[in-house]
């Protein structure tokens, strides 16, 4: 699963990819701890506050508003953005994205020269449009100003969570990719000794590097602004201390006002890393004349990128998709997501939303068995700070999956189509339910085993039903379905009462 | 002990999988509630609710079910199911289905019928408000709470309040009570790897308890589980809670 981008065109099924992870013992040992002090985390913070509910409606008030009215806010955030020093740059899809910014970075240089480096902060933006990869291939090496999206980069791996991409990997792991890639034998393996290492290595890059590729938390349409929130203080130093700061959004990342966050910086810290509020939270808007020489990039580009999110808007059901504000907190809470990790997903964006994005940023072509990698618990939903009814997208997203199953000459190649349609014919009428129940019991019959008890059980079935029997048995079906006891009960009652 | 609204015609929707592979819980729920003094019929042409079609993304095949299940209990008094998913299916989606029917009349008799239909455990302690329905089943029994009625039913420990008021009843609490089994209907087909991992650590948890029996208050759940529980010869068996709440 490592080296490889996650690209959700070319990756295995959910199923597949989850058969192999499922064995990786060492990986889930750390993604369920890992999730689990997130989840103790976020559940103290968000218990102490008396308003959490309401907070959560706010949340989805203003995600709900300002996609209602997206192209509004988009357009007053240019304006004010351009105002401010800023220029605002359109992409209406990847490729477009990491062009513009390419050409950006290119022609960044002081004195005509072409940097051949950039610092980035941690983006899942960039990481959709696998941008490190593009700026690689042009000739521009990005390094991974936040640890784990180090961790992830020195170790030649692929982020498996939102907010804490290297949570499948644990400390031991951690320091032998320190070891190799920063050529360093003695590193010792305390937290302490990994974090030294990993400010050494990064201090010499803030000081060196003179051009700086982010994404953005928000966009704040009144002012123009640009939030980001981070732990470690390496944003800041990626925000001020270049040249020149590029910054990678979606166009679902506005908010229409500055006191809008008022409610999303309390919703997703608490939310995101259990915390109340995080360690640096950066505001900018535009830049700094060169006259007044005080801090920040003199040079400040934000690229607003579409990217399949207008089909997304398009759609009635699944828009609310949009609202969500990356907090991870539905991975975290996922069971599914605690089994296998991220990397099942074949995307950047894993876990219950990830499960609803992914197919939906590939406009339903790929990655069609993302939608039913949830058993539907409902914890995603639960967490969800902005209120998205996963489960009920995923449903939706899987109607969308079974039209294109079922249309043409695809119907005879899938068993469970077919199986399923002819299911739904006997369940509309119930004589043909009686029958099939009759005919159930007689086809049982040359699986059925019996217990030390004396009743049948099967341990086999066939095809696609073998799922359940892997790991489970199958009670027989009862001489008598309850309808067929009822009646015979009311029969009785009838007969007692002719009697009398 | 009727308790609050006097006696009352209860239609009992069976569902279809507990119609056919688990009855003994369609007979325990028709024993409480006559024990209870309230008389229960069976509209006879009843079948399915839609639920695994719908989840599954068959949502054009699960929405004839509807007018079929309203045909069947438009004139009931109230409608009682013992599977917390089914109840969850129609209170969440059958609004929705009968919009994209456009047929005025079904919207109606949908918002019409919806309040009168319960969850077996849930009529029992919000619509009859009793928690002491006479029953004895002398065992060590851990609950486990689905997540359609721990989330979409919001029943709260009104399960556990009733497993509580059984005679020699021992109630043990499982943890993790929050955490899905990995059932999720054609999930554990379709993923059966994931599923099972799921299902090995709530086996794990019941195992934990010691206790003699799971109980639940869908047999969905309770079939998953309970086959893994087979399969390793544990000797735990899982019961509906209707059928320990018939025991006496």
């Amino acid at each position: 699963m490592s080296g490889a981008g996650l690209d959700p065109r070319t990756a295995p099924k959910f199923q597949v990819a989850a058969r192999v992870l499922v064995g990786d013992s060492q990986m889930r040992k750390n993604v369920r701890h890992a999730t689990k002090v997130i989840q103790t985390k976020r559940a103290k913070v968000v218990a102490e506050m008396p308003d959490w509910q309401k907070l959560r409606e706010a949340g989805q008030a203003i995600r709900q508003h300002t996609l209602r009215h997206l192209d509004f806010y988009l357009e007053q955030f240019e304006r004010n953005c351009t105002a401010a020093g800023g220029v605002v740059h359109w992409a209406r899809n990847a490729e477009e994205a990491r062009q513009i910014v390419i050409g950006l970075v290119k022609s960044s240089g002081a004195m005509g020269e072409s940097p051949t480096e950039v610092i980035k902060i941690k983006s899942m933006t960039t990481e959709e449009i696998q941008l490190n990869k593009a700026l690689e291939e042009a000739g521009v090496h990005a390094y991974e100003t936040d640890l784990a999206e180090l961790i992830i980069q020195l170790g030649h791996d692929q982020p498996s969570h939102i907010v804490v991409p290297a949570l499948h990997k644990n400390r031991a792991q951690i320091r032998e990719i320190f070891m190799r890639e920063m050529n360093l034998p003695d590193l010792g393996g305390t937290p302490q000794d990994l974090a030294d290492a990993a400010r050494r290595f990064l201090r010499e890059k803030f000081l060196r590097v003179k051009t700086a590729v982010s994404g953005a938390n928000f966009l704040v349409a009144e002012t123009g602004g640009v939030c980001i929130v981070e732990s470690e203080g390496n944003g800041r130093m990626c925000l001020t201390l270049p040249e020149t700061l590029i910054s990678v959004a979606g166009i679902d990342k506005v908010v229409p006002r500055y006191q809008d966050l008022e409610v999303l910086l309390q919703l997703l810290p608490r939310s995101a890393t259990g915390e109340r509020m995080n360690p640096y939270n950066s505001l900018w808007t535009g830049v700094d004349p060169t006259q007044k020489g005080g801090d920040g990039p003199r040079t400040f580009h934000v690229v607003l990128m579409d990217n399949a999110r207008s089909e997304i808007l398009a759609d009635k059901e699944a828009r609310q998709t949009l609202q969500c504000i990356r907090c991870g907190a539905c991975q975290n809470a996922c069971p599914v997501y605690q089994q296998t990790g991220g990397h099942a997903y074949g995307s950047v964006y894993a876990g219950p939303i990830g499960a609803i994005l992914t197919p939906q940023l590939m406009q339903m072509h790929h990655a069609q068995s993302l939608p039913y990698a949830s058993s539907l618990c409902g914890a995603c939903y639960e967490v969800c700070p902005v209120k998205i009814n996963i489960p009920e997208v995923l449903i939706h997203l899987r109607n969308k999956v079974v039209k294109q199953q079922s249309s043409g000459f695809h119907i005879l190649a899938n068993p469970e189509v077919m199986a399923l349609k002819a299911v739904a014919q006997v369940f509309r009428s119930d004589k043909v339910f009686r029958v099939s129940q009759k005919l159930g019991r007689l086809a049982e019959l040359p699986l059925s085993h019996k217990d030390g008890q004396g009743v049948g059980w099967i341990d086999w079935l066939p095809g696609m039903l073998g799922g359940w029997t892997q790991v489970r048995d199958l009670r027989v079906m009862p001489k008598q379905t309850f309808r067929e006891w009822f009646e015979e009960r009311e029969k009785n009652k009838q007969g007692a009462n002719n009697g009398r | 002990m009727n308790g609050i609204g006097g006696i009352l015609r209860v239609s009992l929707f069976i569902t279809c999988y507990n119609d056919t592979l688990f009855p003994e819980t369609g007979q325990a729920v028709v024993k409480v509630l006559e024990r209870l003094g309230h008389t229960v019929d069976f509209p006879s042409k009843q079948t399915c609710c839609g639920q695994m079609h719908w989840n599954t993304g068959y949502q054009e095949e699960a929405l004839p079910l509807l007018p079929r299940f309203i045909e069947q209990f438009k004139d009931s008094e109230v409608v009682v199911c013992p599977s917390t998913s089914c109840i969850a299916m129609m209170k969440d989606h059958y609004p929705l289905m009968a919009e994209r029917s456009n047929d005025e009349g079904l919207k109606k008799a949908v918002a019409e019928i919806l309040p009168r239909v319960w969850e077996f455990s849930q009529f029992l302690t919000q619509k009859l408000g009793i928690e002491d329905v006479g029953a004895y089943f002398p065992h060590r029994v851990t609950y486990h709470a689905s997540c359609h009625g721990l989330r979409s039913l919001q029943l709260g420990d009104g399960p556990q309040r009733l497993l509580r008021a059984v005679r020699g009843l021992e109630l043990v609490e499982i943890e993790t009570l929050e955490q899905c089994c990995g059932f999720g209907g054609t999930f554990a087909i379709k993923n059966a790897e994931v599923s099972s991992a799921m299902l090995a650590d709530k086996v794990r948890s019941v195992l934990n308890t010691r206790a003699e029996v799971v109980t639940g208050c869908d047999n969905s759940c309770l079939m998953h589980i309970g086959g893994s529980l087979h399969r390793q010869r544990t000797g735990v068996r899982p019961v509906h809670i209707a059928e320990i709440l018939a025991g006496e």
